[in-house]
C-alpha cells in the first residue's frame, strides 16, 4: 500500500503509565478530551492491527504489551515507543492527513517478528 | 576520473558485475602501499530456517560453501555478514544452530572468515551466544592498506549500536589517516532504506556522521536478501543476496514476505559475491554469484 509522502502535523506526546502512578489522574483527565484507542500488542500482533482515525481528532493510544518489550513504531508519523511488558504505553496524536500509515514493532522480537506490523487509516 | 553517477557499469563476468568505484582518490601514500586483493561476502543464510521459500534450505549453505571453494582463485578473506542462523527462542537451539553452521563453513578452503551477527543469531540474547561461539561482534582487522570496521547493530533488538559503540568508532576513525580506505561490514543497513519494514538503524545516522569525515568509505551489509547499491553523501553502501530466500524489492509491497521458490529455477535470487579491491582508481569491484554455478 503507498503511504502519502507528505507526513502529517501529529501532535505527540509519550507517556508510559504504570498503573497506579500518581500522573494517572493527569492522563485521565486529558481522556476526557480525547478519543481513547486500546491496543494490544503481544507476540507476534498487534489487535487491532488496523486503526481508523479521523483527521484533526485527538487521539489517546493506549498500547499494553503482554509478552515482551516490544515497539510500535510509526514512521511517517515520526512516531515510536518502547512498550515495556505489563505496563499502559500512553500515545497522544492528532492526525492532521489522511492516509494510510503503516505501523510496526521496531524491536526485534522473534520467529514472527517481521509479520508484527498494521496501519493506522486516517479518513476526512 | 569517474563521475559518480555513472558508477553502474554492468558487464558480463561471472553472475554479472558491477562496477562500483565508489571512492575515487588521487594517489598517496596510503595507495601507495595498497594492494589489489578480493575478498567474499556471504550473508544471510539462515541457517535453521524450514519453510516453502527455499526447500533445499537444509543444502543451500553447503552448496555456497562448494561453489566457494570452486573459485578458480582463492579470496584473500571471506565475510559473512549476519543472520547465519534463524532465530529460534531455545538458547540451546540457538547454540546448536550456530554450531552446525560453524562446522559446514569449516569447509571452506580460506581459513580467514570473519562473522558478525544479524538479528536472528543475536537480538534474543544480546549476543551471548554469537560470542562464545565467534568472539567479539564488532572489531577492526587491516588487509593489504585497507581498514576494516565491523559495526554490530543486531546485539540490541531495538537495532541501535548505542553510545558505547559509536564512541568506540570514533575513536578508531580518529586513528586513521584522512586518506585511509576503509571498508565497513554492518548487517543491517546504516541508512533508513525502508523504515516501515525494519530496514534500518536507529542511530546508524550517527555512524554515518562519523563516517563522512574519511572520503574513502564503503559500506557492505545484508539484511535485505538482495542486491542494493545507495550514496549517502560520497559513502556507498551495498547490500548482499542471501543464501536462503530472497525479499521483495526495497517497498514495493506492503509486507516484506519472501519471494516465492521458483521450482523451475531453484535457488534463483539467492547468491554471494566476490569484491575486488583495486588501488588505483580506488574502487570495489563486485562480481555476484549464483549458488550454485553452471
Amino acid at each position: 500500500m503507498t503511504l502519502s509522502q507528505k507526513r502529517i502535523g501529529a501532535r505527540l506526546l509519550i507517556g508510559v503509565a504504570a498503573i497506579g502512578l500518581l500522573g494517572l489522574g493527569l492522563t485521565h483527565s486529558m481522556a476526557g478530551q480525547e478519543r481513547v484507542v486500546k491496543v494490544v500488542a503481544q507476540r507476534f500482533s498487534y489487535f487491532p492491527s488496523e486503526i481508523l482515525l479521523k483527521t484533526g481528532e485527538p487521539v489517546r493510544l493506549e498500547i499494553t504489551s503482554t509478552d515482551f518489550l516490544h515497539g510500535f513504531k510509526v514512521p511517517d508519523l515520526d512516531i515510536r515507543a518502547d512498550l515495556p511488558p505489563g505496563q499502559v504505553t500512553v500515545l497522544h496524536l492528532t492526525p492532521a492527513k489522511a492516509g494510510i500509515y503503516d505501523f510496526l514493532c521496531d524491536n526485534f522480537c522473534g520467529l514472527g517478528h517481521e509479520e508484527m506490523n498494521g496501519r493506522i487509516v486516517v479518513k476526512d | 576520473m569517474i563521475n559518480r553517477r555513472d558508477f553502474l557499469k554492468l558487464s558480463a563476468i561471472g553472475g554479472g558485475a558491477v562496477f562500483l568505484p565508489g571512492l575515487v582518490g588521487r594517489a598517496n601514500a596510503a595507495a601507495a602501499a595498497y594492494d589489489d586483493f578480493y575478498f567474499v561476502q556471504l550473508s544471510d543464510s539462515h541457517w535453521g530456517y524450514e519453510g516453502p521459500a527455499n526447500p533445499e534450505a537444509a543444502h543451500t549453505l553447503e552448496k555456497a560453501v562448494a561453489t566457494v571453494n570452486a573459485l578458480e582463485k582463492q579470496p584473500d578473506f571471506i565475510m559473512f555478514t549476519g543472520d547465519l542462523t534463524h532465530t529460534t527462542d531455545d538458547p540451546e537451539e540457538r547454540r546448536q544452530r550456530l554450531s552446525a553452521f560453524k562446522k559446514i563453513v569449516s569447509a571452506l578452503k580460506v581459513k580467514d572468515v570473519h562473522f558478525i551477527p544479524g538479528e536472528h543469531d543475536a537480538s534474543l540474547d544480546k549476543g551471548a551466544a554469537f560470542q562464545e561461539m565467534f568472539g567479539k561482534t564488532h572489531y577492526t582487522f587491516d588487509h593489504k592498506g585497507v581498514h576494516f570496521i565491523t559495526l554490530d547493530n543486531v546485539s540490541d533488538p531495538g537495532a541501535s549500536l548505542g553510545d558505547e559503540q559509536l564512541a568506540w568508532l570514533a575513536a578508531d576513525l580518529a586513528a586513521q589517516p584522512k586518506d585511509a580506505r576503509i571498508v565497513v561490514f554492518t548487517h543491517r543497513p546504516l541508512f533508513d532504506l525502508v523504515p516501515k519494514w525494519d530496514w534500518a538503524t536507529r542511530d546508524g545516522a550517527k555512524a554515518i556522521k562519523l563516517l563522512l569525515s574519511h572520503p574513502n568509505v564503503t559500506v557492505f551489509y545484508g539484511h535485505i536478501h538482495q542486491e542494493n547499491h545507495h550514496y549517502t553523501e560520497h559513502i556507498a553502501h551495498h547490500s548482499a543476496k542471501s543464501l536462503i530466500f530472497p525479499l521483495p524489492a526495497p517497498g514495493s509491497q506492503d509486507k516484506r514476505t519472501p519471494l516465492p521458490w521458483d521450482p523451475a529455477l531453484p535457488f534463483k535470487g539467492l547468491g554471494f559475491r566476490e569484491v575486488e579491491a583495486e588501488a588505483k582508481p580506488v574502487a570495489y569491484q563486485i562480481t555476484e554469484f549464483p549458488v550454485v554455478r553452471a
